[in-house]
């Protein structure tokens, strides 16, 4: 594969040079030239070029070792803690059940732990035509090692076509080692997937740059094809108690479910019970609120919601609430259906963790904060008047 | 006690801003930085360091110009700094780069830990740190937000989850990904700054760290992009106005129904 300038039809409009995402294009004597340092051969120039200066060759289609067409099928890694299944599966079963109608193929749940068979059924009604369960104490909670081999060797076993995981930490910690070990290809983060209508390659969308830019990926090539996706990009199905599936135990040896490190522990914060990540509703509190002991009026704000308290990153770091709820680029990202903001002037490493809330509503003293961009509701004004009156109007809207 | 950190340079992403014209993103002006998720790992290698007497060693996959990350690593305490550099790694995915550094990290020889960022702020794939572990068939554990205990054969650490942390203990040698709660980097001494200036930066190509031609760049990378494009920014909605008990009544009936 390989990107050049045809030098003959380039004009030096520099039109290429604003549309890079990698910065790889400069203009050296009113003509365009390319850093293949920089350059990943992403092709956003080729497009962008109104004279077709740009060629871009793509790589002749690799010899393929593997026999494609014997991957079928899609398969959800289900998460359970504590042998509560998170959330993020049901969603992920959701979009399996329509990436396998469009590929005329079933959906199966892979799901580990100790004594969770009494799970199943709700995976069946949520999608899975097949549940893989495998259960062992030593699968009780999530460990890296005996998750990855057991993953491993259902995938050389079954041979899926693609494999869906969320993206939190232990899909992330899991998913990374599984496709580096049997050498597939895995995209993070995907808020878009869909099914190519001529090859029936998996299609990925996903944010970089902050969400500044979306890429859509593909893996021409290798199988299974591995995704991980956000919470609450997908929406939750509605199950359905009257459908079937089969459950097929699969059980592993002691020796194959070794984990050189120890979980000595699992401690839960009291104060991050209501998982950020899952929460339909978040009040977060910036710079604006003055101090940690203002923090309470968005307490009890969000209790009346059932929602939980988040942070901008000024608030975290003048150390008025943990990191822990820090929402934002070196914090969590969220996405609930209503996101409050208040007293957060909406800085873009913010907005990069909050901006596909579904409802923004932002308060905040300056008319000219940038998270008024970005609001769906933009209210200026005291928030310490504004939260209170709304906290009473709420409990009593919704009897609480 | 040998330490390596893995660290990326990186657009200094604050500055990303949408052309409103072109709708593109706008590159001019902006500097590149060490992955801001990385500066917790070298800060956290060099007080291991300072605890146990060993060595840091800095490595990065880039261009040339990430020498200056490099440079700025050592300037925080970092010992010696290696640039995996090479026009063969273009196009690398999570898959090739975490192989790649793997190689690199074999030829660097015997180590204690491997610290990483949690993720970069550019990709924000959270990938790489795990793909090196595995390359390297060695256990990890992400999201460290606090190492306990260092002895001699095993460290205690705390991995933050969604819910709060789990207490991990893991035999050497080990991967870490680290997150902002571990520490707070240092500036650079002025001392660091002149010894930044003059150390000398170890340069390997693929050939020097014995990579495998087809499993580096695009030709190792399972994932091709296809498509590049700037989402539809989110516009902003309607300013509610009037006196606290209007704006409130308005928000209320709007919202209500959302909420269950």
């Amino acid at each position: 594969m390989s990107i050049q300038i045809i030098l003959d039809k380039c004009v030096g409009c520099t039109l290429c040079v604003k549309v890079c995402p990698f910065g790889a294009i400069t203009m050296e004597n009113k003509l365009a030239v390319i850093d293949l340092h920089k350059c990943t051969l992403c092709g956003a120039c080729v497009p962008a070029c109104k004279f077709k200066a740009i060629l871009l060759e793509k790589a002749q289609e690799k010899t393929v070792k593997t026999d494609l067409s014997s991957y079928k099928g899609v398969w959800v890694f289900i998460e359970q803690k504590k042998g509560k299944i998170q959330s993020i599966s049901f969603e992920l079963l959701g979009k399996a059940r329509e990436l396998a109608a469009k590929l005329n193929t079933s959906v199966s749940a892979v799901f580990l732990g100790n004594q969770i068979e009494i799970e199943t059924q709700e995976l069946i009604f949520c999608g899975a035509d097949t549940v893989y369960l495998v259960e062992a104490p030593q699968l009780a909670n999530y460990q890296d090692e005996p998750y990855t081999s057991v993953l491993i060797k259902l995938i050389n076993k079954y041979k899926p076509e693609i494999v869906l995981c969320g993206a939190t930490s232990i899909g992330r910690s899991l998913i990374s080692r599984v496709a580096v070990k049997i050498n597939a290809g895995l995209t993070a983060d995907c808020t878009g997937l869909d099914i190519d209508p001529e090859k029936k390659l998996l299609l990925q969308t996903r944010p970089a740059f902050g969400g500044n830019i979306m890429a859509t990926i593909i893996t021409p090539n290798h199988r299974p094809q591995m995704a991980t996706v956000r919470h609450k990009v997908m929406p939750q199905p509605q199950p359905d108690k009257h459908r079937k599936g089969k459950v097929i135990k699969e059980s592993f040896h002691n020796d194959e479910l070794i984990s050189r490190t120890t979980l000595l522990d699992i401690v839960e914060e009291v104060e991050t019970l209501i998982n950020l990540s899952e929460a339909d509703i978040i009040v977060s509190g910036g710079r604006g609120m003055g101090g940690p002991e203002y923090f309470k009026i968005l307490h009890d704000f969000a209790e009346v919601l059932g929602g939980a308290v988040g942070s901008s990153r000024a608030a975290v770091d003048s150390g008025w609430m943990p990191y822990s709820h820090q929402v934002g680029q070196t914090g969590r990202t969220v996405s609930p259906k209503i996101y409050f903001a208040c007293g957060i002037s909406g800085q873009i490493q913010h907005l990069v963790g909050m901006q596909s809330s579904k409802i923004i509503v932002a308060i905040n003293k300056d008319p000219d904060a940038p998270i008024f961009k970005v609001a769906t509701y933009g209210i200026v004004g005291d928030l310490f008047e504004i939260i209170p009156a709304l906290t009473k109007k709420f409990k009593e809207a919704l009897n609480r | 006690m040998n330490i390596i950190v893995c660290i990326k340079q990186v657009p200094e992403t604050t500055e990303v801003r949408i052309n409103p014209e072109t709708n593109t993103l706008i590159r001019e002006g902006v500097k590149s930085i060490i992955n801001p998720f990385d500066m917790y790992a070298i800060e956290e290698a060099v007080r291991l360091k300072e605890k146990s007497n060993g060595k840091v060693t800095v490595i990065t996959m880039g261009p040339p110009q990430a020498e200056s990350a490099l440079r700025e690593a050592i300037s925080m305490g970092v010992d010696e700094a290696i640039l995996v550099s090479d026009r063969a790694f273009a196009g690398s995915d999570t898959w090739a780069t975490s192989y790649t550094l793997s190689c690199a990290i074999r030829k660097i020889g015997a180590f204690d830990i491997i610290i990483c960022g949690k993720q970069a702020s550019d990709g924000d794939t959270a990938q790489v740190g795990p793909g090196i572990s595995m390359h390297l068939d060695i256990p990890q554990v992400t999201y460290v937000k606090k190492i306990e205990e260092v002895k001699d054969k095993t460290v205690r650490v705390e991995r933050m989850t969604e819910e709060g942390f789990d207490i991990v203990e893991t035999p050497l040698p080990v991967l870490f990904t680290v997150v902002k709660e571990i520490n707070e980097p240092r500036l650079p001494s002025l001392k660091g700054m002149m010894r930044a200036k003059q150390a000398k930066i170890v340069n390997w190509s693929a050939k020097d760290i014995e990579a495998l031609p087809e499993c580096i760049g695009l030709k190792g990378s399972p994932t091709n992009v296809v498509k590049i494009f700037t989402p539809t920014p989110r516009s902003g909605g309607q300013m509610l106005k009037g006196d606290t008990q209007e704006i409130v009544q308005k928000l209320v009936q709007e919202l209500k129904s959302e909420i269950n």
